[in-house]
């Protein structure tokens, strides 16, 4: 049975289900039960916001508090997978990457290969972006771009409650390692979710709108925002199809460009910097494949190229807006040639 | 682990697999016959082969760029290794992995590595594994002096004492990090005192002595098989070639390697010791060198005889599935 429950609450759940479900599933990171070590509650914190919390009382020592080691044991939960059990390691910020990245992108990502197909390191690394909570430039990226460009990983990043726990559940059925993208500006976000356990399959982006004049191609956070332009934009007469990507790596192409083909007008919406980016990744796939199709510009909406700022009348310029979206959706569907 | 007659055999001739392996390695590629990067481990034998004849094939070890010794030691196949070193499609990996990352899981074998420092935080997951499982295996992360200076070895040491894993963490230090020298490169003066600092036990061995490693080794694998956590040993040794196959080597002094060869080679002593006080033979010992040697002949002769991997090959085993 549905009920409405937050996209946190919906990622405790796909947690708990799968750790009640298999044994060899572990949990790990900084803070996930909170408070090792010390006397207060049992698990004071259960994750920095909360998203862990009632899990250790359940199953006590497969959570793991790690120091603040990322390397450490971002690592030892690629070793652990490649040693039989299925770890959720929490990277507790996207950005931190950058003092663990090798275990990940030189390990995790290439055992299979390297191996010649004789491993499996079925990890999932959950890790946390995205600008708007004034974190500035150290806690608020959107890093999947880097990740993506990587053979041997797979990239998701859910939209909703529903997605949120049907994607985490697959992640960590999957053989391959996955990064789990969180925005932290949509743990709150309330939708509808089955109580009982489901999977969604990777590759298979949602159309959340359908439309013929224009698409806009987006994902994260940028999804809703890409909803509230497009209906704006209804109101004055432009029916915009949203495709959500769900997953940037396997990439869903053909509903892209079935999309793209529908409405020959293509603008991409994505929170992280431009350059070698998900953003030009989509506008290079349509160009190759689309390009007869198309009857305008394909047209990006991002994020400058800049680090992420702190005061809010800096970091409100720097995420893409609904009313940016539309403002590009609108030069795009007026476009003739 | 008192050693059997049969152990000590077993420990020589894995020893003189690995010499024989990377003394016909260092001619195959001076022949032009092998491609790439390779890092020979001549000289160490008795680091690897003295860790490893405390472990079962459960147990778990993670290895560095010199990697054949670790692989052999552990009971990788020997033709399946040179193959892969040949880039073959009968190879450990199939032709994917080459001489730096030779892995097999199914023999305990987490892969050489080809970052400094790789391994041991996926000892500490190996570890954690057989922890979490309730087995008793344990997990040896091997480094050399060069890793002994990565923040992931400080990070995994520090992880392996708070999770208290049946870790144990072997440095061979054989005086060089590529052509830089461990005096330089290392802060504190020893390893040792460093590993105890993050609260384990450690010992200083000298790695040419296999007696020395495997007494050092059994005690920390003894301490990690009954949950009394990490420890970390020191093997001081030589290797007799160079950073990689064709390092001219001009850092190190003359005559340090054949010095090294003349009076503190690890088959010697070993051979030495056992002839003189545990009842082998030497015609025992030279049986085992024959044996070897056809052994290595037949590897390097099917290694060259075996096919390429199909060209289609270079696209599969990315993914298990996507």
């Amino acid at each position: 049975m549905a009920r409405t429950i937050t996209m946190l609450q919906a990622i405790n759940e796909a947690l708990d289900q799968e750790m009640a479900r298999d044994s060899s599933v572990i949990v790990m990171g900084e803070d996930v039960v909170g408070g090792s070590g010390a006397e207060g509650e049992m698990d004071a914190w259960g994750g920095p916001l909360g998203v862990t919390k009632g899990l250790y009382a359940k199953y006590g020592d497969r959570l793991l508090d790690t120091p603040i080691t990322e390397s450490a044991f971002i690592g030892a939960a690629v070793g652990a997978a490649a040693s039989g059990l299925r770890p959720v390691a929490e990277l507790m910020f996207s950005d931190f990457v950058g003092v663990c990245f090798d275990q990940i992108y030189n390990q995790a990502a290439k055992f299979r290969y390297m191996f010649g197909g004789r491993a499996e390191t079925p990890v999932v690394v959950r890790t946390m972006y995205g600008a708007g909570l004034r974190a500035a430039a150290q806690h608020s990226q959107s890093p999947y771009s880097i990740f993506t460009h990587v053979p041997g990983l797979k990239c998701v990043m859910p939209v909703t409650p529903y997605d949120a726990k049907g994607l985490l559940i697959q992640a960590i059925r999957d053989n391959d390692p996955v990064i789990f993208f969180e925005h932290k500006g949509l743990y709150e976000t309330e939708g509808e979710v089955p109580e009982q356990s489901y999977s969604i399959p990777f590759g298979e982006a949602n159309v959340v709108r359908e439309g013929n004049d224009v698409s806009i191609i987006s994902l994260g956070l940028m999804v809703h925002r890409s909803l509230e332009a497009a209906e704006t934009l209804a109101g004055e007469g432009i029916q915009c199809e949203v495709v959500d990507l769900r997953t940037t790596s396997p990439l869903d192409e053909d509903t892209v460009l079935e999309s793209a083909e529908n409405t020959g007008r293509v603008v991409v919406v994505d929170e992280a910097p431009p350059r070698c980016s998900i953003a030009t990744d989509i506008s290079a796939l349509v160009a190759q494949h689309a390009f007869d199709a198309l009857e305008a510009p394909i047209t990006l909406v991002t994020a400058p190229h800049t680090p992420v700022p702190f005061a809010g009348v800096l970091e409100d310029q720097y995420m893409p807006d609904a009313a940016r979206i539309a403002a590009a959706v609108r030069r795009v569907a007026g476009y003739a040639q | 682990m008192a050693l059997t007659k049969d152990d000590l055999l077993k420990a020589y001739r894995l020893m003189r697999t690995i010499r024989e392996f990377e003394e016909r390695v260092h001619v195959e590629f001076a022949a032009g016959e092998i491609e790439g990067f390779v890092h020979l481990y001549a000289g160490e034998e008795a680091c690897a082969v003295g860790v490893m004849l405390h472990l079962t094939k459960a147990d778990r070890i993670a290895s560095t760029h010199r990697g054949h010794g670790h692989c052999i030691a552990k009971g990788v196949d020997v033709p399946a290794m040179m193959a892969e070193i040949y880039g073959r499609a009968t190879g450990s990996c199939r032709g994917k992995g080459g001489s730096m990352h030779i892995a097999d899981l199914d023999a305990g074998m987490m892969g050489a590595n080809g970052i400094v420092g790789g391994g041991p935080p996926l000892i500490c997951g190996a570890a954690l594994a057989a922890k979490v499982q309730g087995t008793r295996d344990v997990g040896v992360a091997f480094i050399g002096d060069g890793a002994s200076n990565q923040g992931t070895t400080f990070e995994s040491m520090n992880l392996a004492t708070v999770w208290n894993l049946p870790a144990i963490f072997v440095a061979e230090n054989n005086g060089y990090a590529e052509a830089t020298a461990a005096d330089y490169a290392i802060g504190a003066g020893s390893l040792a005192d460093r590993a105890e600092g993050f609260g384990m036990p450690a010992a200083t061995v000298d790695g040419h002595d296999f007696f020395a490693v495997h007494e050092a080794a059994g005690e920390a694998i003894r301490r990690a098989r009954s949950g009394d956590g990490p420890s970390f040993i020191e093997c001081q040794v030589n290797r007799y070639y160079g950073h990689y196959e064709g390092d001219a080597q001009t850092y190190r002094p003359p005559g340090e390697a054949e010095a090294a060869r003349a009076n503190h080679d690890c088959l010697d002593k070993f051979a030495g010791r056992v002839t003189a006080s545990a009842g082998i033979e030497r015609e025992e010992l030279d049986d085992i060198d024959r044996a070897v040697a056809a052994l290595i002949d037949g590897a390097v002769s099917s290694a060259k005889a075996d096919p390429a991997p199909a060209a289609a090959e270079y696209l599969t085993d990315v993914y298990v599935d996507y």
